[in-house]
């Protein structure tokens, strides 16, 4: 188990680094860092000076080790487009893009996992046809094209929700939550639905098939002959047994969901990092660019980390094999 | 007479037998291919230039579409106008040919890329097999729609504002491109790994043929069955990037406006209630993708039950 968790960790450092790589060549070799610092009338010398003090004309290997040494404390340099620390712009964002992602994620949860029980358990019932159905359409519309329809529907014809922004927030550390008050709650809805939605369909047609699979199986009949209740049945054996693959699909789409709420940031005009990426995008904002690459990668990675722990939570079957292969001391 | 025989032929295979009896399948088909006839006919079929600024009005703009029989909708803009006095229902057909355009052409040298990487990959194999797969794991690690973003970033940061939105098509081909050629390159790969040991691969090698012959006129043939697949689903996949990346503002600009750029500009105004500019590019777009990808499932269904 430990040595599983090592390697696993060993190859998360290896993929950032890597990205850490990419972030740092965008660094150096897209635009010209000393231009976006200096004046127009800095002579070549002054440049040059300035050059020798930052280390840029260091080796890259030594420039990459500080770079690493950077980043890990939050140091990101500046933005060049409004000159303020890249670290702080995006601490000031992040709050905002994770508790809607956080909301999205547990939207999808809450309504995929029992639409997907309940179409896998009545596959005929005409409900069930319905879901199925709508749930194709939910996997084939563009994200930000279910925004502008909720946007349309329920700002523009009924006025009951607001199209844009967060609303009031209240300030806890540095942490500004939009948990607390009443607008900020129902300016979490739409973004929270439209982020969502895919997830959700994805969901539940996942826990669907999985649930018909398993209903199919030996066990079940046996539960059903020991004259197990229903609910027993299919929350306690059935349910329970789809788990694995849900886990790992959620995983890996929770990266998804951080990637997609710049998209969802943008209809809404919520002021989360998504929105801040868009926007270094369109003016090559490339401190901006890196720090956004690497957070995200850090995200991804520790997610499938977590992703690939909690199997061993879920599925017995794991654990054991792990104890009789380390027992034939592979 | 090889003509006949040859659509005898087709006519008698599985994979007609399949396409006619789903009947949701000929439907998206025939949606396709009308959108594609329109988009592609859009300068004959068009009644409006909405992009040439001498043919428009601003005495036309905001029109309501003429279902609605509304005041001041009538025939001439059957959809309405946006702000400027467009014709949405030209527009939409100029956008939708721009979509496909990019849609496409991201698709070809996407495939293009991922099938030469993954000919090198499995061909020659060592170091540099390891180099290109690992670079493929990294790069899985991020949802496509982010790397697209990035790449487009990158150019923007190395070409000045004004010559990017020149070439702008191209470098969001490219950046489409760029960022979907892992999946062809590790299925490629893998087949070559099969194909490699096979006879016909070492006969090739024994007379003496170049590696490259090798790889183009022997191995690749064998390995296109699985890509064409894949190509199918991922074209009406790079028409969605393609919408988002310009709804994101960083795609095809507002002079060169496709399905996704019409909606971002339709969005600005909605909430004072001209619904029609921006529902009309989305609706068209929603259609489209949903046909694309039904006939790509289909296709992946029936070339290859085992594939899924």
């Amino acid at each position: 188990m430990l040595a599983f968790i090592l390697r696993r960790l060993a190859q998360s450092i290896a993929v950032l680094l890597a990205v850490g790589l990419v972030a740092f060549t965008l660094f150096h070799y897209v635009g010209d860092p000393i231009n976006a610092m200096v004046g127009q009338d800095t002579s070549m010398q002054e440049r040059e000076e300035l050059r020798q003090r930052l280390g840029l004309n260091d080796p890259a290997p030594l420039q990459f080790a500080r770079f690493v040494i950077n980043s890990v404390q939050g140091k990101f340099g500046l933005s060049y487009r409004t000159s303020e620390p890249v670290g702080r712009m995006i601490l000031e964002r992040l709050p905002a893009t994770l508790e809607l992602a956080f909301c999205a994620a547990v939207f999808s949860l809450c309504f995929g996992v029992p639409m997907g029980v309940w179409t896998g358990l009545y596959p005929k019932h005409w409900t069930s046809r319905f879901l199925q159905a709508a749930s194709l359409i939910g996997v084939s519309l563009p994200t930000f094209l279910i925004g502008i329809l909720l946007i349309m529907v329920f700002a523009v014809i009924l006025g009951v929700l607001p199209s844009f922004g967060r609303g009031n927030s209240v300030q806890i550390g540095w942490w500004s939550s939009g948990f607390f008050t009443f607008s900020g709650l129902k300016a979490l809805i739409l973004p929270s639905i439209t982020l969502g939605l895919f997830q959700l369909t994805l969901i539940m047609r996942l826990v669907r098939s999985e649930m018909l699979e398993v209903m199919r199986t030996d066990y079940i009949k046996f539960a059903r002959a020991r004259g197990l209740s229903n609910r027993a049945v299919n929350f306690g054996h059935a349910l329970k047994n789809t788990l694995v693959p849900v886990i790992t699909i959620v995983g890996l789409q929770l990266g998804a969901i951080i990637a997609f709420s710049i998209v969802t940031e943008t209809v809404f005009s919520w002021p989360g990092m998504g929105q801040l990426f868009v926007q270094s995008v369109q003016f090559a904002d490339i401190p901006v660019m890196a720090a956004y690459l690497l957070l995200v990668a850090f995200f991804f990675v520790v997610i499938n980390l977590v992703v690939d722990l909690l199997y061993y939570v879920v599925d017995p079957r794991l654990r054991s094999g792990m104890t009789t292969s380390a027992a034939r001391g592979h | 007479m090889a003509f006949v025989d040859l659509v005898r032929r087709a006519a008698d295979s599985d994979i007609w037998y399949s396409f006619k009896s789903s009947r949701i399948v000929v439907v998206a088909t025939v949606v396709t291919l009308l959108t594609f006839a329109m988009a592609f006919l859009a300068p004959i079929l068009a009644p409006h230039t909405p992009f040439d600024p001498a043919t428009l009005n601003l005495s036309d703009a905001l029109k309501p579409p003429v279902l609605t029989g509304e005041d001041g909708s009538d025939w001439t803009f059957p959809l309405g106008t946006d702000e400027q006095g467009r014709d949405v229902l030209s527009s939409i057909m100029y956008g939708t040919r721009l979509s496909l355009v990019v849609g496409i052409a991201a698709t070809l040298f996407s495939m293009v890329l991922g099938i030469a990487l993954g000919l090198v990959s499995g061909y020659v194999g060592g170091a540099v097999d390891a180099f290109i797969m690992r670079l493929a794991d990294v790069q899985l690690t991020f949802p496509a729609l982010l790397v697209a973003l990035l790449i487009d970033g990158v150019v923007r940061g190395l070409i000045s504002v004004q010559r990017h939105d020149e070439i702008a098509l191209y470098v969001i081909i490219g950046a489409i491109g760029l960022s979907f050629w892992v999946q062809y390159a590790r299925t490629v790969r893998g087949s070559v790994l099969v194909e490699k040991g096979k006879e016909y691969v070492q006969a090739a090698r024994v007379i003496g043929l170049s590696p490259v012959l090798i790889m183009v006129r022997h191995v690749l043939p064998n390995v296109m069955g699985p890509v064409l697949v894949i190509a199918t689903i991922n074209i009406g996949l790079a028409v969605l990037t393609e919408a988002t990346l310009s709804f994101l503002g960083v795609g095809l600009p507002s002079t060169q406006p496709s399905l996704g750029t019409l909606i971002r500009l339709g969005q600005e105004v909605l909430l004072s209630g001209t619904w029609w500019i921006v529902i009309f590019p989305g609706v068209t777009l929603a259609i489209l993708v949903v046909a694309v990808n039904l006939m790509g499932d289909w296709l992946r269904d029936a070339l290859n039950p085992k594939l899924r």
